[in-house]
């Protein structure tokens, strides 16, 4: 069957999946953009779900769904080898559309702002409860105080193999290097639980 | 906004299994169908997809909602016109030198 399936697969490209998560307004659009160019691509979500946050409808005729832009990049490594990149919406209203996002993800890069380092700890929570590997980046804006990436790394209580790396979204070779990271960051994961998994048979 | 969701008759969910945004999408060959029995837009998919594309670029290129196309091939599919190929889990993937080779194509960016 394993051949069969990769006949299958013959000229068919692989496709890997990045996710760019943050809080709002902490520049995943411009990490985006200074490596790839951005595609629109949208998504509308049903808001009837209960346990949502509620939308202020008074006035307005009840509308049943919300479209959320996704910023969408896409990057050729070669014939049949393909990065896709969505930046996740920052919002937590819009969270419920991660789950499809993170399923199959290689891997994300949570951008963080150390002028505002609480807005990164959603993000840092769900890659961690959902076992994706992640990269921490701090986008050094203009005026932000440098910071040591140890000291964010307590800050933020991360585990000490996940990379914390310091960035400027603006830039394509810096935000080239955050996704070498976290590529790099992923293969010793998946290499990590590879081994794991060969020490502890499972029955 | 109404377009689209008449397009797919109101359904918000494909039926099947759940089609990821990098799944690639390849028309199949020399099928025939009845045009009457489609949609323009699921016409345009079909076109679209003669060569392999993901979902997200079908979306993107069609500007239409994910939700929508998710749904417009779960309808193409039903009809044998396109095969689906899931994406393969990172941790799966046959050859792990892939990524090294990821890490090397996006160095030279």
């Amino acid at each position: 069957m394993a051949y069969a399936a990769s006949d299958d697969r013959a000229g068919v490209p692989v496709s890997i999946k990045i996710l760019i998560a943050g809080g709002f307004g902490v520049g995943k659009t411009t990490l985006v953009g200074s490596v790839t160019e951005i595609r629109p691509l949208r998504t509308e979500e049903p808001l009837t779900e209960p346990g949502r946050h509620v939308d202020v409808l008074d006035g307005v005729e009840r509308k049943s769904t919300t479209t959320v832009a996704l910023d969408f990049g896409r990057i050729t490594i070669r014939k049949n080898l393909v990065v896709y990149l969505f930046g996740t919406p920052g919002q937590e209203r819009f969270w419920f559309m991660w789950d499809e996002l993170a399923r199959g993800a290689l891997g994300a890069v949570i951008l963080a702002d150390t002028r505002r380092l609480a807005d990164c700890f959603p993000s840092v929570d769900y890659f961690e409860k959902h076992h994706v590997p992640f990269v921490l980046a701090v986008n050094c804006f203009d005026g932000a105080r440098r910071y040591n990436p140890d000291a964010v790394r307590s800050a933020v209580d991360l585990d000490t193999d996940v990379p914390v790396v310091l960035c400027d979204a603006r830039q394509p070779t810096s935000g080239r290097d955050v996704l070498i990271a976290l590529v790099e960051h992923a293969i010793a994961t998946i290499r990590r639980s590879n081994e794991l998994s060969e020490e502890v048979p499972t029955h | 906004m109404v377009r689209p969701y008449a397009l797919i008759g109101g359904r918000t969910r494909p039926t099947g299994d759940a089609l990821d945004v990098i799944a690639m999408i390849i028309a199949v060959r020399g099928t025939s169908f009845d045009p009457a029995d489609l949609e323009p837009e699921h016409l345009s998919a079909l076109r679209l997809s003669s060569l392999p594309i993901s979902v997200a670029d079908l979306a993107a290129d069609l500007d239409l909602p994910l939700g929508v196309v998710q749904i417009l091939l779960s309808d193409l599919r039903e009809r044998s016109l396109i095969t689906i190929h899931h994406p393969i889990p990172p941790a799966r993937l046959p050859d792990p030198q892939i990524l090294k080779e990821v890490v090397d194509g996006l160095r030279r960016l």
